[in-house]
């Protein structure tokens, strides 16, 4: 088992023409994703290294089971590619886009909810089941994404695309593989929290524990330890906590659109302060992520 | 400036064919192939350097014609 | 990206929300003019990006036009939160009867907008929430179905405001939910929102913030209140080397080697991406490193940006070393990085050997990137050396330099 997606999941690309989409399907098709086809308006009949390109969504959809898609056009155009993908059935929607206005995402997220259908981003690298496909350009080209990622039972949730794949490595070079790996995307709004994942990880056997990357702003960290405090989780979960010095900064943006320090809440102190009192344990390093992971399975054992 | 890292050598043969000259401009990514009004070769040395070793200027010309020379091996 | 007061006002006049009777004073001579085509007692209150200007003194009344001059005079210097006055908005003062807060902001947890309305404005409202709940109601909104008054209507009637104030305030309020979302706000705030002893409904003071992304979508407005691309409206303005960092990053589309801050340090950093380089700038810090800078380098930017970059971080002066660093990368290249790094320093009139304090970037065409840097002698490790460590190589060779 695993998360989001597996081995049998099906998904087109919207924006399949443009530059990172190319390379992007070429990454997944090479890692064992099945793909269904593309979408770029007026390019229908184009393929790309073998994906026939459609010019909508519904020509893909009327012939075939999608199970999602991975939406990788420019910013001005990408709420309507979702709109196009919600309103044709798809129910799984990675938005790799980034530099959206947040009143577009909200837009977006809400039409996802009235639709039963989730969406993972924007501003992201999509989801990695280990062994299994990926859907997004985590990890890149196929043969770094297997030298970073390996199967197993752990759960990674980011807000940055490549602190996922650095923490992979890292499990991996410790011989802790992964169950599934998320890139939920680093702005001010996104379609799915580290809480909103969690139910899903928490009813996956093959997940034993969770690892997570977390930066300053928002409150997402505060609402992954009600949760897991509510909910007497069963996952023990370690999380990183980057950009302390942003503490000292209140007002400056650095990194992801939604890493800023407005008030109290968005510091590292006071999120840190959160998480550990829900039991979450937070790493100073990178490095001490799978100590801490085993040391937590053993207990929970 | 020649590059630091990368020089190209194409054979006389293929820097004077036309066609050969224009293919080269047509794939490089990084513009390091620019064909003169006369249908001649010129090398963009500032480009050089951009190489990313792609080798699709290697399959555009006849086997041979084009090398690609890595300064630092 | 904040506005000024002066030019939140302006945006809500063009919606027609009620204000007072100002101007926008840059002298003395200009104040006691405003004061005086006013002609009754005025506050004149500086114009800065920052809270707290009542605190520091910053907002002042004056009976007379001679005393608004005065008055100038005293509060143009005065900083707040760090900030430079830009001018002194020059405003009638009214007797007033009561106060509102009115608020539009997103909750990144909902995903929605959210209307914030209280009776008791002119303080903070946090505060207000905490201690007085009953007085300050929060109501979700839609952002899919059209914007209707009944939101505010609600959200009014909920902290007992009703009768003739309930209607007057309504469209008020509702109107600023269209400002909001039309100009892809973050925030649009009045505080207060006051009836005067006469009736009228005045805003009295505003903020407005408008999302970075959104800014060429409205550049129009923008140009209108002269607000130029140029104006970054951070926490502090930018420095000349940030400045020169931005037109590194947009002088070639190729991926991005910018968003470059400049701190105090000599430590030079060339660090990716986001969240990598936020992850690299604590571990230098935790030990005991001084960063020159914070950037990010990431999308795989051509060998021209790096070296651009490159040479931009060995220009500050006291900079002898840089640390180039990051996460494991998937798109962008480490060899495209390792070319560029090492021509910035070389056209620097560096060596690169001993100007690189170290090069941590493992992940895509590694093996081509690490030949580059051994040829060139340059200090490198692998992905078996944490990002943390990395950064303790990088401090020590600093110390014992």
């Amino acid at each position: 088992m695993s998360i989001l997606i597996n081995s049998e999941t099906t998904f087109i690309v919207q924006g399949i023409t443009g530059r990172e989409a190319v390379n992007l399907t070429r990454e997944n098709l090479d890692y064992g994703a099945k793909i269904v086809g593309g979408v770029t308006p007026g390019r229908a009949g184009r393929d790309v290294y073998g994906v026939q390109v459609y010019d909508c969504v519904r020509d893909i959809t009327a012939k075939t089971r999608v199970d999602g898609s991975v939406v990788c056009v420019p910013p001005r155009f990408t709420r309507d590619a979702v709109f196009e993908a919600l309103e044709n059935g798809i129910k799984l929607i990675v938005v790799v886009t980034e530099r959206i206005p947040r009143k577009q995402v909200a837009q977006m997220v809400e039409l996802a909810n009235l639709r039963g259908a989730r969406i993972i981003g924007p501003n992201c690298l999509g989801i990695i089941s280990p062994g299994e496909a990926k859907m997004g350009g985590v990890g890149g080209p196929a043969a770094n994404t297997k030298t970073a990622y390996t199967k197993g039972s752990i759960g990674i949730m980011s807000r940055s695309g490549g602190m996922t794949t650095e923490i992979a490595s890292t499990l991996t070079a410790a011989g802790m593989g992964q169950s599934t790996a998320v890139s939920i995307g680093g702005d001010a709004i996104i379609g799915t929290s580290y809480a909103e994942l969690m139910p899903l990880f928490e009813a996956d056997p093959q997940t034993q524990a969770i690892a997570i990357y977390s930066e300053p702003g928002g409150r997402m960290e505060a609402e992954l330890a009600e949760w897991t405090q509510e909910n007497n989780s069963r996952l023990p979960i370690v999380a990183f906590m980057a950009g302390r010095f942003m503490d000292e900064m209140p007002g400056m943006r650095f990194g992801h659109a939604g890493t800023i320090v407005e008030g109290k809440a968005d510091t590292t102190a006071e999120k840190i302060k959160r998480m550990t009192e829900a039991g979450i344990a937070v790493a100073e390093r990178i490095s001490d992520i799978p100590k801490m992971l085993q040391e937590r399975i053993g207990e929970a054992k | 400036m020649p590059g630091l890292f990368i020089d190209v050598k194409v054979t006389d043969k293929a820097a004077k064919d036309s066609a050969v000259v224009a293919k080269l401009a047509e794939v490089c990514p990084v513009d390091i192939f620019e064909q003169e009004d006369s249908g001649a070769l010129r090398i963009v040395e500032a480009n050089l350097d951009e190489c990313v070793l792609c080798d699709l200027c290697i399959s555009a010309a006849p086997s041979n014609s084009v090398e690609i020379v890595k300064l630092y091996e | 990206m904040r506005f000024y007061e002066y030019e939140s006002k302006a945006l809500f006049a063009r919606h027609g929300l009620p204000l007072g009777h100002s101007g926008v004073a840059d002298s003395a001579v200009h104040a006691r003019e405003i004061a005086h085509q006013i002609g009754r007692p005025v506050v004149l209150k500086s114009q800065v990006l920052s809270g707290g200007r009542m605190k520091a003194g910053a907002v002042k009344f004056a009976d007379t036009p001679d005393e608004a001059a005065q008055i100038y005079d005293e509060i143009f210097p005065i900083i707040v939160g760090g900030q430079k006055a830009r001018s002194i908005l020059v405003e009638e003062k009214s007797p007033i009867a009561q106060e509102y807060y009115v608020g539009v902001t997103w909750d990144g947890r909902r995903k929605l907008p959210v209307l914030i309305f209280s009776d008791m404005g002119g303080i903070d409202i946090e505060d207000a929430a905490e201690q007085h709940p009953d007085h300050v109601s929060k109501t979700h909104f839609s952002t899919i179905l059209p914007v209707s008054p009944r939101i505010a209507k609600e959200a009014i009637s909920a902290t007992g405001v009703t009768g003739g104030a309930l209607n007057k305030l309504t469209p008020i309020v509702s109107k600023l939910i269209d400002i909001f979302l039309e100009y892809d706000l973050t925030l649009a705030e009045i505080n207060p929102l006051v009836r005067l002893e006469d009736g009228r409904f005045v805003v009295l003071d505003g903020h407005v913030d408008m999302e970075a992304e959104a800014r060429d979508q409205h550049k129009k407005l923008l140009d209108e209140l002269g607000i130029g691309p140029e104006e970054t409206r951070q926490a502090r303005p930018p420095t000349d080397f940030e400045i020169r960092g931005a037109e590194v990053d947009a002088s070639d589309h190729r991926g991005v080697a910018g968003n470059v801050v400049e701190f105090d340090g000599d430590l030079g950093l060339i660090i990716g991406a986001g969240g990598g380089s936020l992850t690299l700038f604590d571990a230098v810090r935790s030990h005991g490193g001084k960063p020159a800078n914070y950037c990010e380098i990431g999308g795989n930017p051509s060998v021209n940006k790096t070296c651009e970059l490159t040479k931009l971080v060995l220009s500050k002066p006291g900079v002898e070393k840089i640390a180039v660093m990051m996460n494991v990368v998937s798109n962008t290249r480490v060899d495209i990085v390792a070319r560029g790094v090492i021509k910035g320093c070389i056209e620097a009139g560096k060596d690169p050997s001993e100007t690189i304090a170290i090069f941590r970037i493992p992940g895509a065409w590694e093996e081509e990137g690490f030949k580059i840097l051994a040829k060139h002698k340059v200090d490198y490790c692998d992905r078996s050396v944490s990002m943390y460590d990395a950064a303790g190589r990088a401090v020590a060779k600093m110390k014992s330099a």
